[in-house]
């Protein structure tokens, strides 16, 4: 153990002290002496002085221990006991303060370890009781999180200032990067982060002007623009303001719509329409013209007559090349209309299966379907048909179930309505065909034929007498396969997706003054890297950067940034067996200069916090001529900070720190494991700094500076 | 009797020259014929049409070309110009109007209409109007 500069004080104290009583005794006996007796007294204090020094020097070694006992017993351990106590607070419940000092301090310690377990207890009494609460609120926050997943439409809710509070798992499937910008440049979607940077910035402020505009003369305003998404994707963007207090715009709700293939679809439409318009128009002049000539000069010479013929002949085939040209290439735009709907064909079959079983009270069993099959349909529609279909033949024969299936391949898809027995004449569902669809007592003007119209569809029925075996076939058009929610693999893997927080909607204002902003309020980006060795300026590099953002005070574990890099150079055996990363694994992984501007974007308008940060930020810093980018924001060290808390400890190695604070360590030396650590444990030390009077970020970054360890250089 | 009028017939398409020179020279015009919009030019220069039938997707020089050049020449003053054209929105019309043709006529059209309209054309105090 160092000795602490206190004891120093003490025994020098002590020994001046032993020195000076001495003194004083000799001069006060030299001058109470008669005149005449002190050459004589000299004398004899002359004879002893080797007794008199060797006194005075076993005096003060006596006097030393006792003061350097005293002191480590004393004011030392009461020093140590109360950064104990500050960390009761912080750490966990079966944390305990215990001191070497005097007896009373013992005692102290007792009843401070008294009192920690009142607090525990009542914490935990209080904790109790909040736990019922706590249980209904999450019902309804997952409640509410799964009606968010399963949303088809994707949603963005931001605050006034345009910070994102929440948003769901479609919505990152939307603005996720494309997989062929996997390393360019992007902004992700996350919580706190602006939404400007995911849509046309432009676009977004003049909706935000429109909607500011609206409040207070339309009843519900809102705003819809079509925009492109940095990944390439077109989404169809309607904007909702929602009003805070004095009807003031408190944040706007986006929903997004990827409309890239109905647009797409639409201008095929368009396409069709234009070159029918002026494709077919030339030759049906020619044609019109050379027919007209015949009719108008019956009297021409025969040479002239077959020449005409022969051009309104040229011509109709002319017109048909065009028409089935035309036609063809713009096959998908006839395909239905935008009401229509591509769904999987099994989906399609639950709901009819649902349909038909209630409004018959008849079993109805789904016998076979492809699970593969997606048709472009209208499903309410198409389900009404054919619980229509069923009610009648229920209503006209005696049946006791029916089947259902689906299948086919080519163009078109083929739905199957079966049943075993009564065998139904052909003429019957020409008859049907053209009925107004009734069931029960709900009835739509829609014949089963209008429904066909619309999609494009045909219906027939075939019978297998033999095996007496009957089913109504629909041929539906195919549609396409809609891409399913990405869900985002988490890498925490024992918490929930955070896709919100509306705690965000109290924040106000930009970056601004971040030195006068509160700690536990900044947005924080926690990184580590591992490195090929501990010397950068000797042309070790970067391998792995791993990085957790903490808004609000929660560590946000789904937006995370974990990237290898390829280093472009040999990796030592030694920082191998540190972090377990090879030659090998980074050998296809990009390289510095594509990852930095990335992990910069990921970091923007964020406080960055690292342990031991002098070291990563100097690998950075290296970087910023090649890559040219610069990190130019804040940095806190929980080294530091941590020997700003604790300034009577030695280790501030990251383990120790989290034992100290009571973070549990899990899955070290991987840079998004050590990123995740170092997150918790600085969640931690900040009301441990609070305690100190350290409330916001230019005083911690002032402490920080002040301690002993800013003075290492890396 | 008065001299015949002069129409001169510009298309790419051999099929409606065919039809349309056959239907003119029935019907007692003077007629030449053109099958890009450089010949239309040089014949309009050299033979002074009275009308000329103006298509407008054509090679080398486009119908609006033409009848911009025209009409940029005070010696074609006197030419009227009419359109047969397959583009027939509303926009394109306007275009052809505004460029300084007398009358646009979308394909397919009547032959006899076709006649009709270029008659009038000759009408006193309609000359140039659409």
């Amino acid at each position: 153990m160092r000795t602490p500069k206190g004891v120093v004080l003490w025994v020098g104290a002590a020994c001046a002290g032993v020195l000076l009583v001495l003194g004083v005794g000799a001069a006060l006996q030299y001058w109470a002496a008669a005149p005449e007796n002190r050459p004589h007294l000299v004398e004899v204090v002359a004879e002893g002085l080797p007794v008199v020094f060797f006194g005075t020097a076993m005096l003060m070694v006596f006097a030393g221990m006792a003061a350097s006992w005293l002191f480590r017993r004393h004011p030392h351990a009461a020093r140590q006991l109360a950064e104990q106590s500050r960390s009761l607070l912080a750490a966990e419940s079966g944390f305990r303060v215990s001191t070497a000092g005097a007896p009373p301090l013992v005692e102290l310690a007792a009843a401070i370890n008294q009192l920690a377990d009142a607090y525990h207890r009542i914490e935990h009494d209080l904790e109790a009781r909040s736990v019922e609460t706590r249980a209904r609120v999450e019902e309804e926050r997952d409640r509410f999180v799964a009606l968010m997943s399963e949303l088809s439409q994707g949603v963005v809710v931001c605050n006034a200032d345009g910070r994102i509070l929440l948003y769901n798992p479609r919505a990152a499937a939307l603005l996720a990067p494309s997989e062929s910008g996997r390393h360019g440049d992007y902004t992700p979607l996350g919580l706190g982060r602006s939404v400007l940077a995911l849509l046309d910035r432009q676009q977004v402020v003049h909706a935000l002007d429109m909607l500011q505009h609206q409040i207070g003369h339309v009843d519900r305003p809102q705003a819809r623009f079509v925009a492109s998404a940095a990944n390439g994707a077109l989404l169809r963007v309607q904007v909702a303001p929602f009003l805070g207090a004095e009807r003031k715009l408190a944040g706007m709700v986006f929903a997004l719509d990827d409309v890239g293939q109905l647009m797409g679809r639409e201008s095929q439409r368009l396409r069709l329409l234009q070159s029918l318009a002026t494709g077919v128009r030339a030759p049906v002049a020619n044609l019109r013209a050379a027919t007209e000539n015949l009719v108008s000069f019956p009297d021409m010479p025969a040479d002239r007559r077959e020449q005409f013929v022969e051009i309104a002949a040229a011509e109709a085939r002319v017109l048909t090349e065009r028409l089935n040209a035309a036609l063809l290439a713009n096959a998908d735009a006839l395909k239905g209309s935008l009401t229509l709907e591509d769904m999987r064909a099994v989906d399609l079959l639950a709901v009819a299966q649902r349909r038909i079983a209630e409004a018959l009270q008849l079993p109805v069993a789904i016998e076979d379907a492809d699970a593969e099959l997606w048709l472009r349909v209208d499903s309410y529609a198409i389900a009404q048909a054919m619980t229509f279909l069923a009610a009648r033949l229920a209503g006209d024969y005696d049946l006791h179930g029916f089947r259902l299936r689906a299948g086919g391949g080519g163009n078109f898809g083929e739905i199957d309505l079966v049943w075993t027995g009564a065998i139904v004449g052909s003429d019957a569902l020409s008859l049907w065909e053209g009925e107004p669809m009734r069931i029960g007592k709900e009835e739509t003007p829609l014949t089963l034929r209008d429904v066909l119209e619309r999609h494009g569809a045909e219906a027939w029925l075939q019978v297998d007498k033999i095996r007496q075996i009957s089913r109504f076939r629909l041929l539906l058009p195919r549609g396409q396969a809609v891409a399913p929610v990405a869900h985002r693999t988490s890498t925490a893997a024992d918490s929930r997706p955070e896709y919100y927080d509306f705690d965000l909607f109290e924040h106000i204002g930009g970056v601004g003054e971040l030195a006068d902003r509160k700690l536990a309020e900044l947005a924080y980006t926690v990184f580590d890297t591992e490195t090929t060795g501990l010397e950068p300026s000797a042309g070790d590099e970067i391998i792995s950067i791993g990085a957790v953002r903490i808004v609000n005070g929660r560590v946000l574990k789904q937006e995370v940034f974990e990237q290898l890099v390829n280093p472009r150079r040999p990796i030592s055996r030694e920082s191998t067996a540190v972090h377990g990363i090879d030659g090998k694994q980074v050998a296809g992984e990009p390289p510095i200069g594509q990852v930095l501007p990335r992990f910069h974007r990921f970091c923007e308008d964020t406080v960055l916090v690292a342990h031991n940060a002098a070291f990563d930020m100097r690998f950075l810093e290296l970087k910023e001529a090649s890559t040219g980018v610069r990190f130019g924001q804040p940095v806190l060290d929980t080294l530091l900070l941590s020997a700003v808390v604790h300034p009577s400890v030695d280790n501030h190695h990251l383990d120790m720190i989290a034992e100290r604070v009571g973070v549990r360590v899990i899955g070290r030396h991987t840079a998004l494991g050590d990123a995740l650590l170092t997150a918790d444990v600085f969640l931690r030390l900040v009301p441990l700094l609070a305690e100190r009077g350290i409330v916001t970020l230019g005083q911690a970054l002032e402490a920080s500076r002040a301690t002993y360890h800013s003075r290492l250089q890396y | 009797m008065s001299e015949p009028r002069k129409v001169l017939i510009v298309d790419d398409e051999p099929n409606i020259l065919t039809a349309l020179e056959f239907l003119f020279k029935r019907s007692g015009y003077e007629v030449r014929l053109a099958r890009d919009g450089g010949e239309a030019l040089r014949e309009a220069d050299a033979w002074r049409p009275d009308v000329m039938l103006l298509d407008i997707m054509m090679p080398v020089k486009n119908g609006y070309e033409v009848c911009q050049t025209v009409r940029e020449r005070p010696e074609l003053a006197g030419v009227r110009i009419v359109m047969l054209s397959a583009k027939g929105s509303e926009a394109e019309i306007n275009k052809g109007l505004s460029l300084g043709a007398d009358r646009y006529v979308t394909k397919p059209f009547s032959t006899q209409e076709l006649l009709a309209t270029i008659d009038r054309l000759f009408e006193p105090g309609d000359a140039g109007k659409p």
